[in-house]
């Protein structure tokens, strides 16, 4: 049994999945805090952008993968696709958390205040509450078929509504006044800064999507684990 | 015209179980009319710039009775096996919803009328105008169209009074935000600046509203 698990297809784009992203995400360490200049204005703390952004990215591509494969889970009922919306959602929680917290840490000294009202910020911790809304439903519910579509008009509904989220929010915010959120876009970032965030949007690209891999294989055991367990107790 | 009449006969179901149980409306308005008061103590009130704070204690009023009474509705249907019975009825799972709907918008109506008429009253607010209304109509319907679907899925987990308003605030946002605005816009007499928070509640209305009808199929299979 043991040998059959560890010798599927998938486990040695894994196991490639993982030295890839290991020595990539060394690399961008490495440029982050070596190769790239600090910010002239924003001075080092700046350099949690590198982090904050690609983070960012996947965080809301995560519920891109949730709102698909929880429509494709309504229409075929196939488990594989519920095990994808909930590896994606648990990577996705985590990243949002991230993006909020090195966030947090950067709003501190640019922006004199750990949080402020700001459109993009309350999107991001809003979309962070529906991925908690995502976890207690699932939490909650007995049944894992039922958890599973549950989950899925969630995820459905959630990643709908998360653009008007949005423009209700900016609106809110463009109608009242802003006293502290600098909005000072800057010039065009140097060569440097570019080549060093692209390298960080490419490693953590491919660590996500590791993750993600991994994740799934965790979540199928786990399923056979269950059905396994129902087998021989009834 | 079926669906017309499947729609009715599920709000007449209600309605008539409402009559003789009374176990939604008059403690829905009850909750309404003391979230009210008690926003009377936590904010001023009573000076001139009242109108900006008001519009949100009405709105709190309205959803925390709109939730009280929908998370209510689902567990009316949980018992004795109603709920299956609505199943098995020969009306599809979409007539289901908007049956359902509709009679929880009429429930929440009445709820909406009462705090409207209270809120004039205590506060001297002129809110009982042609186009605040439109805004609470508008308002009523998106946030009663997630918390149908919501309330049907949340009756059947374990923790159904907590994971309700968890489901349902963070996905009102824009409801929340538009229905607060507007009314404060409305009552400081800037009429010229409502415009675009109505377009968004009529295009959160129609939008939640056919993604709800088309998933509540998958969310009640039992």
């Amino acid at each position: 049994m043991a040998s059959r698990i560890t010798q599927r297809p998938g486990d040695l784009w894994g196991r490639a999945l993982g030295w890839l992203s290991a020595v990539l995400v060394a690399l961008s360490v490495a440029m982050i805090f070596l190769y790239v200049p600090s910010d002239q204005v924003q001075g080092v703390v700046q350099r949690l952008f590198y982090i904050h952004l690609p983070v960012a990215w996947l965080a809301y591509l995560s519920f891109f993968i949730i709102f698909l494969s929880s429509v494709v889970y309504l229409a075929r009922r196939q488990p594989r696709w519920d095990r994808l919306a909930r590896s994606a959602a648990e990577l996705g929680f985590v990243f949002t958390t991230i993006v909020l917290l090195t966030g947090s840490i950067w709003g501190r000294p640019i922006w004199g205040t750990w949080w402020t009202w700001d459109a993009r910020l309350t999107t991001t911790l809003i979309l962070w509450f529906i991925y908690l809304a995502y976890f207690m439903l699932r939490a909650y519910v007995s049944d894992p078929e039922r958890a599973a579509r549950y989950a899925a008009v969630l995820g459905i509904v959630g990643f709908v509504d998360v653009p008007i989220i949005h423009m209700s929010v900016r609106w809110w915010r463009t109608l009242h006044p802003q006293p502290i959120v600098v909005r000072a876009e800057g010039p065009a970032m140097p060569e440097s800064m570019l080549l060093t965030l692209a390298v960080t949007m490419v490693a953590f690209m491919v660590l996500y999507l590791f993750l993600l891999v991994e994740k799934y294989r965790i979540e199928r055991m786990k399923d056979e684990l269950a059905e396994l367990r129902l087998r021989h107790s009834g | 015209m079926i669906v017309a009449r499947q729609i009715y006969a599920i709000v007449r179901k209600d309605l008539l179980l409402e009559l003789r149980a009374r176990e939604q409306v008059a403690g829905m308005g009850v909750f309404a009319l003391l979230t009210l008061v008690t926003f009377n103590f936590a904010f001023d009130l009573t000076g001139a710039d009242r109108a900006a704070s008001g519009s949100g204690a009405l709105w709190v009023a309205i959803m925390f009775a709109g939730l009280l009474g929908m998370g209510r509705a689902a567990a009316i249907e949980r018992q004795q096996g109603a709920w299956e019975g609505v199943l098995l009825s020969p009306a599809d799972r979409g007539t289901i919803f908007l049956g359902k709907l509709a009679s929880g918008l009429l429930f929440i109506g009445i709820v909406d009328a009462l705090a409207l008429v209270l809120f004039t009253a205590l506060f001297a607010l002129p809110v009982l105008r042609p186009m605040v209304l439109l805004v609470v109509g508008l308002g009523t319907v998106g946030f009663g169209t997630l918390g149908t679907l919501f309330s049907v899925m949340a009756a059947t987990t374990r923790a159904r009074e907590v994971l309700l308003p968890v489901l349902l605030f963070p996905l009102a946002l824009p409801v929340v935000i538009s229905s607060v605005r507007a009314t404060t816009l409305l009552l400081t007499e800037r009429q010229a600046e409502v415009g675009p928070w109505i377009s968004l509640l009529l295009g959160f209305d129609v939008l939640f509203l056919g993604i709800a009808y088309l998933v509540f199929g998958h969310a009640v299979e039992e």
